[in-house]
C-alpha cells in the first residue's frame, strides 16, 4: 500500500459559483461536537483557514473523522497554500481548495515528499 | 545516545530536501516572504538584527562527537557574513559600545539547543543536508509548534535518578516531529522532562513540565503541570495530575495540547501562550483536558499509549556505554596531584558524582572572559569533540545553563581531563556561582532585544575574577534577558536583569528572588523588581552593594557553611538589598 495521502486538489477557480445542497460550512472557532446528532444527509463539511498558520481546522478535522465518525467529503478552504497540503491530507480532509492563483500539480507533487510520518495519519487511523 | 534508524535518517534527508525547495520558490518569488517566514521558522531559520540565524535542534540535549565536529566545521565555513553585512552591523553595534562582534562560532542556549549568527541564508540548504548527514536539523526549533524537548543534562547518570526520562524524551520527540495536527499552535510550545529528585531542567517553568515518579505502588508515571512560562506574564505551571501512569503520557499531552490548540488566543500574540489560557479558564480548562484524555483514551482507543515493548525498544539505546576507566598511557595519572589547588577546586565545582561510582559527571563552564556565556568557537567545539571521545564516550550535554556536560568520565581520568579542559579555557571553577551567568544574545545580535545582554555578563565576569571571592559569594543564579521574552531566564534568576529601552537608550531592570525550581532556590517563582532601572554602568555597582549586603546579613549554618545568597534573602526580605541597590545608584546633579 502506498504511503502517499490521499487528496483531492482543486484550483480556486474550478470551484467559485458552485454552490451545493447539503454542504455545511463550519466555522473555524465552532465546536465540531455540536453537529453530534446532525451530519445526516450532509455529504460535505467545509473548514475554513482564515491564514495557513491557524491551526484550529486540524484539530476539527480530528474530531469530525474520529469522533464523529463523519464519512463525507471532508474540503479545506480559505487560505490553504501548497505547503499545508501534506499536513491536510493528513490530518482527515479529502478535499482541499487551493488559494486563488495556485496550481494544483505543485500542492500534489508535495504529498509524496515523505516515505512516512511518526504518526499514523489522523485519517483512517 | 538515541542511535537514528534508516527510517529516522531518511526523515531528516527528506525534511532537508523539503526546506531546500521551499528556499527556492521564495528565491525565485514563487514563494512571497509573509508566507515563508512560518516555514523557516518551523525549519529554525530567523532573520535577526543582522543576519540571519539559525537554531539547530538538539534533542534533550545530548550531542555526540561526530555532531559536535559537524557543528565546528559550520561555525568554521559558514557562520561568517559578507563583509558588508559585517561591516553594517560592526559599525552598528559599534556606537552601542560593543567592542566585540564573534563570527565563526556557535552559541548553547537555555533550550539546550544551538544557534548560529551569521550563515547566509543563500547558504542555508546546504548546512542543512550538512546537519542532516549527522541526523540533526532545525526542525520545530522556532514557529507556533511543539519545540524541542529539554530535559535533565544528567538524565541516565545523576545518582538521584528515579527513571531514565531520555526514553521518554525520545518518544515523545517523535511524536512531536510534524505531528500534522499541531504545527500551527496559537504560539510555541515547549515541554521539559526529568527523572531525578532535583529538577535541573527548570520544568515549572515550561508550557508542560513533567517529572518521573514512583507511586506508594512503586509504579512509574508523571508529575504533570501545565502552564508555565516566562514573557511579559511570567507564570509557574499548574499540576494537573500529580500521577499520570508512563504509558499515558502522550495521549495525555494530545488532550492538553488539542484544547489548547482550539481555544488558546488567537487574537493577541501576547496573550496566546496556554499560560493565560490556564490563568483564564482555571479549573475548566483542566476539566476539558480530563474530558478530553477520556475520549481519546475510551473512545479513540488511546492511539498513543506506550506499548512496554516499544518503551523497551527505545530504551535500548540509551544502555550506558563502555568506558574507558582510565588512559593506560596516563595511568600515573591515577594519583592525581590533590595539592594543585586549582585542580582540586575543579574537582570540587565541576565534577559531580554519578550512579557508577567509578565514573564521575563533569561540567565544562563556557562562562568565562572574552567570551559570551555559552558561546564556543570553531575550534573549541572540534576540541570538545575530542575530549568527548576521549573521556566521555563520544557524548556530551548542552545545559539549560549553557554549559556542556561530559557524562561519562572515569574517575581515574579526571586530571587528563581537567588538563585538556583548561587547555581550552574550559575549566573556569566557577559552576553555580555568580559569573556561570545565564545571559540571551541580546541586543548585539537579536532583533527582539531592547537591550544588550552580553556586555553586562562581560562587566560582572570582568568584577568578579577573584575566585576566592566568587567561592565566598556562593551559589547564586544570575541571569540576564534582553527584553522581556526571557530567553535569559531573568525571572527564574537569585537576581535577574531586564533590558528595558527608555528613549532609546539601554536600561536595566533588577530582579530578585526569582527561582528555578531546584533544591537550593527554592519552589519556581518569578523575581520582584526592586525599583526603576539602572543604566549599564551602575549595575556593576548594585550587584557589587547588594552582595555587600548578603555578606554582611548571612548567618552561619550547621554543616560549616554559611546562608546562601537566596536564603538570606528569602529570611531578611527584599527591603535591605533593594535599599544597597538604589543607594548605588549614580546620583544625578540637578541643572538649574
Amino acid at each position: 500500500m502506498s504511503n502517499v495521502p490521499r487528496l483531492n486538489v482543486i484550483a480556486w477557480h474550478a470551484v467559485q459559483g458552485d454552490e451545493q445542497p447539503n454542504v455545511l460550512k463550519l466555522a473555524n472557532d465552532a465546536d465540531p461536537m455540536s453537529l453530534a446528532d446532525g451530519l445526516g444527509g450532509i455529504e460535505r463539511i467545509e473548514l475554513h483557514f482564515p491564514h495557513f498558520t491557524d491551526g484550529r481546522a486540524y484539530s476539527q478535522a480530528y474530531l469530525l473523522r474520529r469522533r464523529l465518525g463523519f464519512t463525507g467529503d471532508l474540503r479545506a478552504t480559505g487560505d490553504v497554500q501548497i505547503d499545508q497540503i501534506l499536513q491536510i491530507a493528513r490530518t482527515g480532509f479529502s478535499s482541499a481548495v487551493l488559494n486563488e492563483g495556485l496550481d494544483p500539480a505543485d500542492a500534489t507533487r508535495h504529498l509524496a515528499r515523505y516515505s512516512g510520518f511518526y504518526q499514523r495519519d489522523l485519517a483512517g487511523a | 545516545m538515541y542511535q537514528y534508524n534508516e527510517f529516522d535518517k531518511a526523515f531528516v534527508k527528506s525534511r532537508a530536501a523539503q526546506f531546500r525547495d521551499q528556499l527556492e520558490r521564495w528565491e525565485s518569488g514563487r514563494l512571497s516572504e509573509d508566507d515563508f517566514r512560518p516555514l523557516r521558522l518551523q525549519n529554525g531559520w530567523y532573520v535577526q538584527r543582522h543576519a540571519p540565524m539559525l537554531r539547530v535542534a538538539v534533542p534533550y540535549g545530548e550531542l555526540s562527537s561526530a555532531q559536535l565536529r559537524v557543528l565546528a566545521r559550520i561555525a568554521r565555513e559558514f557562520d561568517a557574513p559578507e563583509p558588508e553585512v559585517y561591516l553594517k552591523a560592526a559599525d552598528a553595534q559599534g556606537r552601542l559600545g560593543t567592542t566585540h562582534l564573534p563570527t565563526n562560532s556557535a552559541h548553547f542556549t537555555t533550550r539546550t539547543n544551538v544557534q548560529f549568527n551569521w550563515i547566509p541564508l543563500s547558504k542555508a540548504a546546504d548546512v542543512m543536508d550538512l546537519l542532516a548527514s549527522v541526523d540533526m536539523h532545525g526542525i520545530q526549533t522556532s514557529g507556533n509548534c511543539i519545540r524541542n524537548i529539554s530535559c535533565d543534562e544528567r538524565a541516565g547518570v545523576a545518582p538521584d535518578e528515579i527513571a531514565d526520562p531520555r526514553p521518554f524524551a525520545e518518544l515523545m520527540r517523535q511524536w512531536t516531529t510534524l505531528h500534522p495536527e499541531f504545527a500551527f499552535l496559537p504560539r510555541k510550545f515547549k515541554i521539559a522532562v526529568t527523572g531525578a529528585a532535583e529538577d535541573r531542567a527548570a520544568t515549572d517553568w515550561h508550557d508542560v513540565g513533567l517529572r518521573l515518579l514512583r507511586n506508594e505502588l512503586g509504579e512509574l508515571g508523571f508529575r504533570v503541570t501545565v502552564g508555565g512560562g516566562m514573557g511579559r506574564t511570567p507564570m509557574v505551571g499548574s499540576v494537573l495530575r500529580e500521577f499520570l501512569p508512563w504509558n499515558q503520557i502522550m495521549n495525555y499531552i494530545e488532550a492538553v495540547v488539542r484544547v489548547y490548540n482550539r481555544y488558546g488566543r488567537r487574537d493577541n500574540k501576547y496573550k496566546a501562550r496556554i499560560k493565560i489560557l490556564v490563568k483564564a479558564e482555571g479549573q475548566r480548562y483542566i476539566d476539558d483536558v480530563e474530558d478530553e484524555f477520556r475520549e481519546i483514551v475510551e473512545q479513540d482507543g488511546g492511539p498513543h499509549t506506550i506499548p512496554p515493548a516499544e518503551l523497551e525498544r527505545v530504551t535500548a539505546s540509551f544502555v550506558p556505554p563502555a568506558v574507558t576507566r582510565c588512559e593506560s598511557k596516563h595511568a600515573a595519572r591515577k594519583d592525581a596531584p590533590t595539592d594543585n589547588p586549582v585542580f582540586m577546586r575543579w574537582m570540587q565545582r565541576n565534577v559531580a558524582l554519578h550512579k557508577d561510582p567509578a565514573l564521575r559527571i563533569v561540567t565544562l563552564s563556557f562562562k568565562r572572559l572574552g567570551q559570551a556565556p555559552g558561546d564556543a568557537s570553531a575550534g573549541q567545539l572540534e576540541r570538545l569533540a575530542d575530549l568527548a571521545d576521549r573521556f566521555s564516550a563520544g557524548e556530551a550535554r548542552v545545559t539549560h545553563t549553557q554549559n556542556v556536560v561530559l557524562p561519562w568520565v572515569a574517575a581515574d581520568n579526571l586530571f587528563a581531563l581537567w588538563e585538556g579542559a583548561s587547555q581550552l579555557g574550559l575549566a573556569s571553577t566557577n559552576v553555580g556561582l555568580l559569573t556561570d551567568i545565564i545571559a540571551c544574545p541580546g541586543g548585539d545580535f537579536c532583533a527582539l532585544a531592547n537591550a544588550r545582554s552580553i556586555p553586562i555578563a562581560q562587566a560582572l565576569a570582568e568584577r568578579y575574577q577573584d575566585i576566592d571571592e566568587l567561592d565566598d559569594i556562593g551559589e547564586i543564579d544570575v541571569h540576564i534577558s534582553g527584553c522581556i521574552n526571557s530567553c535569559g531566564h531573568h525571572h527564574s534568576g537569585h537576581i535577574g536583569v531586564l533590558g528595558v529601552d527608555k528613549d532609546g537608550k539601554e536600561w536595566y531592570q533588577i530582579t530578585l528572588g526569582g527561582a528555578d525550581g531546584t533544591v537550593a532556590s527554592g519552589a519556581a517563582q518569578p523575581g520582584k523588581v526592586i525599583g526603576p532601572s539602572f543604566s549599564a554602568a551602575e549595575v556593576p555597582d548594585v550587584f557589587e552593594a547588594m552582595l555587600r549586603t548578603y555578606r554582611e546579613l548571612r548567618e552561619y549554618r550547621e554543616q560549616g557553611r554559611y546562608e546562601r545568597f537566596i536564603e538570606t534573602l528569602r529570611r531578611t526580605g527584599l527591603d535591605p538589598f533593594k535599599a544597597a541597590a538604589n543607594n548605588a545608584r549614580v546620583k544625578q546633579e540637578v541643572s538649574v
